[in-house]
């Protein structure tokens, strides 16, 4: 069937199997390669992107379920090659290691400082329990989004 | 495979009608799972998050109804006078799954894991469905939940939602897991208490083929409070043996299974402490006075 939806503010159209997921689309349709495929049963968060505002895994959505919706990926928060204020806070932190959850985990802490530009510890790590990390540890994940916390209210 | 979108509930019932094999599809945690690993292959699958009329809640002469569209997300952000079922949805998966997995999904799959589904049973909701040849019927929850993973739902027919009447008195949903998050439940209990009615509502998830309420333990309580005159004057204290009883009983209605997330046994001492917690946060907030 053919798909017709927003990405990151732009239309796009393609032909797709019907049982595709979004993330599916995304990636093997449209060549967004930013959100991962791991687990594909919405425990691991890598895949996370929003749908109508919605922080969601893509990997859970059907691929015509985002007919005619908006839907905003990791390539949507870097601005012209230069990366977003939360990813800086990432490799600053070292929150990265081998970097293959951290599409995911930006977009979830983007979704969090949106809502919550102040958050409490707890609040990041009841925020980002749907991204799993296997290499880092999560306390430097938790630094950088302090650290990005701060940049984005202005502070230093 | 034929994906079907409905925009409006007619349209969707119409739909269903003419293609009764096809499955509905919500919030996609549990089907699109199946999908992506190759596990079934639907003739057709019917989307069911452009039908607005589903993602509804009212209140209405006492009774609230829910509509199987509502995310989790939703419940949390727009129903927080409802606690045990706000900690319930709470409880669901991470932020990602709260904002796409739905009361209708939980209902539709039937699992005795269901995090939505012992608070249903606590307060004796009843499941709506609608078909577009018959209209809409009504089934308590223990009717539509027929055992694991099987309900009552006709092939024509959708999940509009579930409707129950509202209790006076305090409540809890809390289970028991892994983890914070992302985590099916091992045991899960909730309690609620009504005070005109003068009971105590006990049901219990995944420690069962479905949904099990505690009925003796039931009985037993709403009669200790009753003989010592705990209905009448919250501030009575309700005797620490009648307690342990009460989480006995409790236990011992649970009908678990060893398996890889927990031990019966384990499951079944699950019981025995949630019910004990529940009931003690319950006998304390009713001792609090109305004005805090």
């Amino acid at each position: 069937m053919v798909v017709r939806t927003r990405v990151n503010g732009d239309r796009h159209e393609a032909e797709v199997w019907p049982g595709a997921s979004l993330l599916t689309f995304l990636r093997e349709q449209l060549g967004l390669y930013g959100s991962k495929n791991a687990c594909e049963q919405g425990e691991c968060g890598s895949c996370s992107v929003w749908l109508d505002g919605a922080l969601v895994c893509s990997c859970l959505v059907l691929a015509a379920q985002a007919q005619d919706r908006e839907v905003r990926t990791i390539e949507g928060l870097s601005d012209a090659g230069r990366l977003h204020p939360i990813q800086e806070a990432f490799v600053e932190a070292g929150a990265v290691q081998c970097g293959f959850c951290t599409p995911g985990f930006v977009v979830a802490v983007a979704d969090l400082l949106e809502k919550d530009p102040h958050p409490s510890p707890a609040t990041i790590r009841e925020a980002l329990s749907g991204n799993i990390c296997r290499c880092t540890g999560y306390q430097k994940i938790v630094d950088a989004v302090e650290l990005a916390a701060t940049r984005l209210r202005g502070g230093t | 495979m034929d994906v079907l979108l409905p925009r409006s509930l007619e349209e969707a019932l119409a739909l269903k009608a003419e293609r009764p094999e096809a499955i509905p599809l919500a919030g996609g945690t549990d089907l699109m799972v199946e999908l992506n690993f190759g596990r079934l292959r639907p003739a057709a699958i019917i989307d069911l998050t452009r039908v607005s009329q589903l993602a509804t809640h009212h209140q209405e002469n006492g009774d609230v109804f829910l509509g199987a569209g509502l995310t989790y997300a939703a419940i949390v952000k727009e129903l927080p006078d409802f606690k045990p079922l706000v900690q319930a949805s709470r409880s669901v998966g991470s932020p990602q799954i709260r904002h796409r997995g739905t009361v209708g999904g939980n209902l539709g799959t039937a699992s005795p894991a269901g995090d939505a589904l012992p608070v249903l049973a606590a307060y004796d909701a009843d499941v709506v469905l609608r078909s577009q040849a018959r209209g809409e019927r009504s089934l308590p929850w223990h009717a539509f939940l027929r055992g694991p993973k099987k309900t009552a739902l006709a092939a024509d027919e959708l999940i509009l939602g579930t409707r129950w009447k509202r209790l006076r008195g305090p409540g809890s949903f809390s289970k028991i897991g892994t983890r914070n998050a992302m985590v099916i439940a091992v045991a899960g209990l909730c309690l609620v208490v009504d005070e005109d009615g003068r009971r105590v509502n006990v049901a219990l998830g995944s420690v069962g083929p479905t949904i099990i309420r505690a009925s003796q333990a039931e009985a037993q309580i709403a009669s200790v409070m009753g003989s010592s005159g705990a209905w009448q004057d919250p501030s009575t204290t309700v005797p620490d043996q009648a307690i342990d009883e009460f989480a006995e009983l409790v236990a011992s209605a649970a009908r678990p299974l060893d398996d890889v997330r927990g031990t019966a046994a384990y499951r079944r001492h699950g019981c025995r402490v949630l019910a004990r917690r529940a009931l003690t946060w319950s006998l304390n907030e009713r001792r609090l006075p109305t004005w805090l």
